[in-house]
């Protein structure tokens, strides 16, 4: 396999649930990798806590760092001012980012650090048993909402746009070819680059909203096709939600 | 067989979640019958002449389990 230059092949197979998304996000970043031919051993992979921190570490053969829950961006800040030469590559869950690390995010993107942040967004708390989080969607059924979610979820690129960030995509781990591409213009972009990445989880989401979600991994992932909103075929620009679909494309370039 | 196209499924790595038997246009892949010792019904390959080499199943698999390998240098992109 062309990718096998970039793993570890002594910790597979992966520590993912079956059908988990994060695997697919797994190989798109090093695709990105592969397909600009960047020197992985001049790239730093920081990760919070969680199931997607468990993404670039142990699995890339590269540094990787794996950091206290909500601080990848903070670590990925000192690592960039003391050696700027590296490319710093930030892979984290939406609960490390957008929940326990916010108030990072929203920094690092009003200061137009070159850092790449690359969100797996799965919508729930899966590592630690299916808690309610910032991302889940209204009326979600989850471990601590069971009558459903009563509250919003949160914009994670319509925020990081009001903080200031330059380069700012969505996609979905359904929409791989494209998420190749979001991933190779953020490695690429000089500043601040955040993309949100739509990954479902199903031993913790689906399997208590199957209704939306559908009845396996498989189906989750399938229904990502009718689930989502190019952002060229929208009227409306920077609504999350729009008649419950998801908006996915660049948002700034 | 399948001039063209060969896929590759690595069973060690294989956790069954069926992904990739949905993804396929042309069904080229089924999920076993039986079991492996983990207990997971692992993908195979039962129709190896029907790839048209589109990479969905290697592009989605979570666990990196499959790979589609050109026997001619036939176009075989990850690039729209």
């Amino acid at each position: 396999m062309i990718l096998n230059k970039y793993l570890r092949p002594e910790v597979f197979p992966t520590p993912f649930c079956p059908g988990c998304g994060h695997g697919i996000l797994l190989q798109a970043v090093l695709r990105a990798i592969d397909e600009l031919s960047l020197d992985i051993n001049k790239m730093v992979f920081v990760s919070g806590i969680g199931c997607a921190a468990w993404i670039p570490s142990p699995h890339f053969a590269a540094d990787t760092l794996h950091t206290t829950h909500g601080r990848p961006i903070a670590f990925a800040t000192g690592i960039k001012l003391f050696n700027p030469s590296l490319k710093v590559v930030v892979i984290s869950g939406d609960g490390d980012i957008s929940a326990i690390g916010g108030n990072h995010l929203i920094h690092a993107a009003r200061r137009n650090l070159e850092i790449t942040v690359i969100c797996a967004n799965n919508s729930i708390y899966g590592m630690t048993g299916g808690q309610v989080g910032p991302t889940t969607p209204m009326r979600a059924k989850t471990a601590t909402t069971p009558q459903g979610n009563p509250e919003p979820s949160f914009d994670l690129c319509g925020l990081v746009r009001g903080a200031g960030a330059s380069c700012i995509a969505r996609a979905t781990v359904h929409h791989t070819r494209e998420l190749i591409k979001y991933i190779k213009k953020a490695f690429t972009h000089q500043g601040f680059s955040f993309i949100d990445v739509i990954s479902p989880c199903f031993t913790q989401f689906g399997r208590r909203n199957k209704e939306i979600s559908g009845a396996s991994p498989a189906e989750m992932i399938l229904n990502l096709k009718k689930l989502c909103v190019h952002v060229k075929s929208s009227d409306e620009l920077f609504t999350f939600k729009q008649n419950d679909k998801i908006l996915i494309g660049e948002f700034v370039k | 067989m399948n001039k063209w196209f060969s896929i590759i499924i690595n069973d060690n790595f294989c956790k069954g979640c069926a992904i990739c038997v949905e993804i396929c246009p042309k069904d080229v892949l089924a999920m076993s019958k039986d079991a492996n010792p983990s207990g997971y019904l692992l993908a195979q390959v039962i129709e190896p002449q029907k790839c048209i080499g589109c990479m969905e199943c290697e592009l989605h698999c979570p666990d990196l389990a499959i790979e589609v390998i050109s026997l001619k240098d036939a176009t075989i992109s990850t690039r729209k």
